[in-house]
């Protein structure tokens, strides 16, 4: 657990810091324009920011501590929740307006107490007047005072009011403030900043003519998510420095959840959290998941359990049945040996990692650029095949290996080029021959100009020899042997060459893009129980009731409650036979029918055990059990009363389920 | 191929919608439960019996319930990391979580929630945490305020933890969108761990993109079998004799405690609804005829006598007055049928 709430914390704060890396650039932007909107009418900027709301309250600290430190001590950020009517607007506005100037001056204790005090009766004026004593103190004040170190120029900085979620807000107290403000923009520099989840249009939806005439919009668009999730996979997943890794059918639930459902990197981010809890809670063998130095101690300390453990892995078995049958013997029952082959596994399953990012990034440099995309746009998809087996042997691959012998020689230099450069900067010593091999190939396509140019001079001296012999038969035959040379040609240098290098490359993703599923031990780094991770995050809690009240003998390990196909057998529990019957009904239910219904079943289903008792204690007991069932079900929300009809219940669902 | 049998099965359940919902005819036979010759049960007995009946499948549901438990302390540990968990499925949870607490949080702060309860709010939830966990008294403006202390002195305080544990997330009085956005923040505070149980079927669709992240759930799913006892007892179903309608045993109640004359007025004026029931636009008696027929009775002398003693079932709840077209104020008695007729025979009997 100790490991595992450090990888935590690494894995996050790398993420924290990606992301505030991200934005940074689309701050700069932002800030840079606060600075000139200086004294216009109210300047305010549109940040379009897309659905994934939940993504946002990072960007939106990010841009008030960058506000803060360059321009302006006053930002204040409202929510919508916090907003119901002006006047809590106005209260939340003048306490988080005041709160940063004591924050940001840190002066002494009178000025918090001026704070609390003003909390009680906030106004425009109230502000207004608070902004000028705060602004005379600082003009009186030295330049070199904090807050306008960065800024001198200004002798008045702007008041930045940010509103987090421009379509929760409701138009009315957004318009009054609009107004209210535009009135003492001389007094008050005002700067808004929406954040849009939609589209600009709703600017202009939410805020009339007159209000919005009063704004000065520019607009600034954020990074899509979707970039958000590649640059994440790519430093979170393809990266050898993490031990952890994800098997495909987890990260294909993570991407589908992401893409299909919330666009929300943030859940990305817990999902991928939820998998290493469960990773490490849950497979014992999860200590050995860690950086290439600590293994060796780790190994050591194994106990003779875990041990066992290894044995029992299944990819281990495997590697087992291979060897010869005397290390089998001694893999199987001496313990100190099995740790030294383990040590020696592990280290191999890091060495495989490295490989198979640097030569993954080299494939997708060549499928990338292919027509149509076989093998994926982007890189998670290429890892995702890769993963799923070997990748060799899909379609997908033929084809796009089809494709690139087609390359053309620019686009074939250039890709080299970046391959080698991949190979260059990953520190594996196994490359330092392909690298080699690679730049071989350049080399061999710079001699290659030479000659291409040479190969031009040909062609065009049989197009003139052409030309010269007009005779229509003797055309014909040069037509036709010049057809015959260039199928049965010798194929091109360069084509030869090309065709090479595309082998080579075909080979090296053989080699070392073999997915992880073939390799041994790799339970201990690969999580892979999609099943679970779906349960937790994507629940389905309708299916759930569906086929516990459908199928109770899925749940309840009992012979009485099996039975064929769709019928339910009488001996199932009241709700599950209250709950069929009820399907065969239409929108409205009649409940002496429906008791009738089911006391007949449940009858049956007693008749042979039961005669002795009389029929009306049986009868109570049997309403009664019929109330506690209806009213069960209208607990769950299946029926509700209806005043339609006299005792009758509506259906609230349709259909079978 | 697969795609297109789902397609059609989509089709399928479209189609059954508009089947079930295309024709506002219902086709229901018109039986009432008044036809049935049984009584209506009222809670004590509908208790009663069903605590003698025995529970199907005992067993089976033990060992249900023993694989959820074996989960307890995964739970704790993803509680601790900042996931909450919410508990689905069909049965009654409260007994699981009632484990849960008794075997695990025995010894923190803990502080469990019957959503169920029917008048719970989110303020007495705020409140119970401001007042018993932190020691403090007085009053908040809004439960925003209290939130936002609630947080401050959770942040200040590091030591401080606090296990909520809420039966019915999605009961009729937490479901609320309020309720749940503070909810939702609340759970959001690192130190506090919130374990919940849904039942409703479209409850999810309490929770927007905003209200997810912030309860971060983790979802199990549990299915028990447990009768919803507890819960349903605050479920006013149909079959039992509901409070809030007036029924036999409160009308004779009502009834034993006035004067004869008041009994008599009463009686008249149920008989003449009975007369008439089989009358559908029956409007009710107007008050110039039931004064006329009560005269003739020898139950009242004066005309304010008589309103004196309708303002008195009015205010028990036991006529109704209702002004017709023509300006009139006419009589009812706002109870079933049957309902009367039982009175009336139960009456007979007692005099």
């Amino acid at each position: 657990q100790q490991i595992q709430e450090d990888l935590n914390k690494q894995l996050l704060g790398n993420l924290v810091s990606f992301l505030s890396r991200s934005h940074s650039e689309f701050q700069e932007k932002t800030t840079e324009w606060t600075c000139r909107m200086k004294f216009r009418e109210i300047p305010s900027a549109a940040l379009i920011l897309g659905v994934n709301v939940t993504d946002h309250d990072m960007t939106f600290r990010g841009l008030s501590d960058v506000l803060q430190d360059n321009i302006t001590p006053y930002v204040a950020l409202l929510e919508a929740k916090d907003c119901p009517g002006i006047k809590n607007l106005m209260q939340k506005l003048m306490g988080q307006l005041m709160k940063c100037d004591v924050d940001v001056d840190s002066l002494e204790d009178e000025d918090c107490v001026q704070v609390s005090q003003n909390r009680i009766r906030c106004s425009m004026s109230s502000l207004i007047s608070w902004y000028k004593s705060v602004t005379k103190k600082t003009d009186s004040e030295t330049p070199s005072k904090k807050r306008n170190s960065s800024s001198r120029y200004w002798q008045s900085p702007p008041v930045v009011v940010i509103f987090k979620d421009m379509e929760s807000f409701t138009t009315k107290v957004l318009q009054d403030f609009i107004v209210i403000s535009s009135q003492h923009i001389h007094e008050l520099p005002l700067v808004l900043i929406f954040g849009i989840a939609t589209s600009p249009m709703i600017i202009h939806r939410l805020l009339p003519h007159s209000v919005s005439s009063l704004l000065c919009i520019e607009l600034f668009q954020s990074l899509s998510c979707k970039e958000h999730l590649s640059t994440i996979i790519d430093k979170l997943l393809l990266t050898s420095r993490f031990p952890f890794k994800l098997g495909e059918k987890v990260l294909q639930v993570l991407i589908n959840i992401f893409l299909y459902h919330d666009f929300s990197v943030q859940n990305f981010i817990k999902g991928f959290q939820l998998c290493i809890v469960e990773h490490f809670y849950s497979q014992p063998l999860s200590v050995l998941c860690c950086q290439l130095v600590d293994i060796k101690k780790r190994v050591y300390s194994l106990s003779h359990d875990q041990c066992e453990n290894i044995r029992r892995l299944p990819s281990f078995r495997r590697y087992v049945e291979k060897q010869e049958s005397g290390k089998q013997i001694e893999l199987l029952t001496n313990d100190s040996f099995l740790k030294e082959e383990t040590e020696k596994l592990l280290e191999d399953l890091h060495v495989y990692h490295e490989n198979y990012v640097s030569i993954l990034r080299c494939l997708h440099v060549f499928t990338s650029s292919l027509p149509k995309y076989p093998l994926g746009k982007q890189i998670r998809e290429l890892h995702c095949a890769c993963l799923e087996n070997r990748v060799w042997e899909t379609e997908e691959y033929e084809s796009s290996l089809q494709l690139a012998r087609m390359l053309n020689k620019t686009d074939l230099v250039s890709m080299l080029q970046q391959c080698v450069e991949i190979l260059m900067s990953c520190s594996g010593k196994e490359f330092d021959k392909t690298v080699e091999k690679l730049k071989e190939f350049l080399i061999q396509f710079q001699n290659l100009e030479a000659e291409a140019s040479q190969e031009r001079d040909v062609s065009v001296l049989s197009q003139k020899e052409l030309q010269k012999k007009t005779d229509l038969y003797h055309l014909q035959k040069t037509l036709l042997e010049l057809k015959e040379s260039r199928r049965s040609k010798k194929l091109t240098k360069f084509e030869m060459l090309r065709f090479e290098v595309v082998d080579y490359i075909d080979s090296l993703v053989r080699k070392y893009l073999v997915p992880a599923d073939d390799r041994t031990l790799h339970e201990i780094m690969y999580f892979n129980a999609a099943a679970v991770l779906r349960g937790h995050l994507n629940a389905a809690p309708r299916t759930a009731l569906h086929t516990a009240l459908n199928n109770p003998h899925w749940y309840l390990k009992n012979q009485a409650l099996k039975c064929d196909g769709g019928g339910i057998s009488n001996k199932a529990p009241d709700i599950c036979i209250v709950y069929k019957l009820h399907l065969e009904c239409g929108r409205l239910i009649n409940l002496v029918d429906w008791l009738e219904a089911f006391s007949t079943v449940v009858t049956a289903a007693e008749e042979p055990n039961a005669d002795a008792a009389s029929s009306d204690q049986v009868d109570d007991i049997i309403h009664a059990r019929f109330i506690r069932a209806v009213s069960e079900l209208e607990l769950l929300g299946f029926i509700k009363p209806s005043k339609q009809k006299t005792d009758h219940v509506a259906r609230l669902t349709w259909g079978g389920c | 191929l697969a795609k297109k049998t789902k397609e059609q099965k989509m089709d399928n359940l479209v189609e059954e919608y508009f089947e079930a919902h295309s024709s506002s005819k219902v086709l229901t036979s018109d039986r009432t439960l008044q036809k049935l010759r049984k009584r209506r049960l009222n809670q004590q007995t509908l208790h009663d019996l069903l605590k003698n009946a025995p529970l199907a499948y005992a067993a089976e549901i033990r060992d249900l319930n023993q694989q959820h438990e074996s989960l307890f302390s995964k739970w704790m540990l993803q509680l601790h990391l900042g996931f909450n968990i919410v508990l689905y499925g069909l049965g009654s949870k409260r007994d699981l979580l009632e484990k849960f607490r008794t075997s695990l949080l025995q010894d923190s702060v803990h502080l469990v929630v019957n959503g169920y309860f029917p008048s719970i709010t989110v303020r007495s939830i705020l409140n119970s945490i401001t007042e018993e966990v932190l020691d403090h008294i007085g009053t908040f403006h809004s439960p925003l305020d209290q939130l936002e202390f609630i947080a401050k002195r959770f942040k200040e305080d590091s030591s401080l933890e606090l296990y909520v544990l809420i039966h019915n997330l999605d009961s009729q009085m937490l479901r609320g969108e309020r309720s749940q956005q503070i909810l939702a923040q609340l759970s959001s505070l690192p130190s506090i761990y919130l374990i919940a149980s849904i039942d409703h079927i479209n409850a999810p669709l309490m929770w927007d993109q905003a209200k997810l992240s912030l309860y971060n759930w983790l979802w199990y799913e549990t299915t028990t079998f447990n009768p919803y006892v507890e819960e349903t007892s605050y479920e006013n179903s149909l079959l039992v004799q509901q409070s809030g309608s007036l029924a036999l045993s409160s009308l004779t109640h009502v009834l034993h405690s006035l004067t004869l004359n008041a009994r008599g007025i009463f009686r008249l004026l149920a008989q003449h609804q009975l007369e008439k029931k089989d009358n559908p636009s029956y409007p009710g008696l107007s008050f110039q005829d039931f004064y006329q027929q009560c005269r003739e009775a020898f139950l009242v002398n004066s005309d304010l006598t008589l309103r004196a003693q309708l303002t008195e079932f009015r205010d028990h709840k036991l006529i109704r007055t209702k002004r017709g077209a023509d300006g009139v104020e006419y009589l009812l008695i706002p109870v079933d049928d049957s309902t009367l007729t039982d009175f009336l025979e139960k009456e007979d009997e007692d005099v």
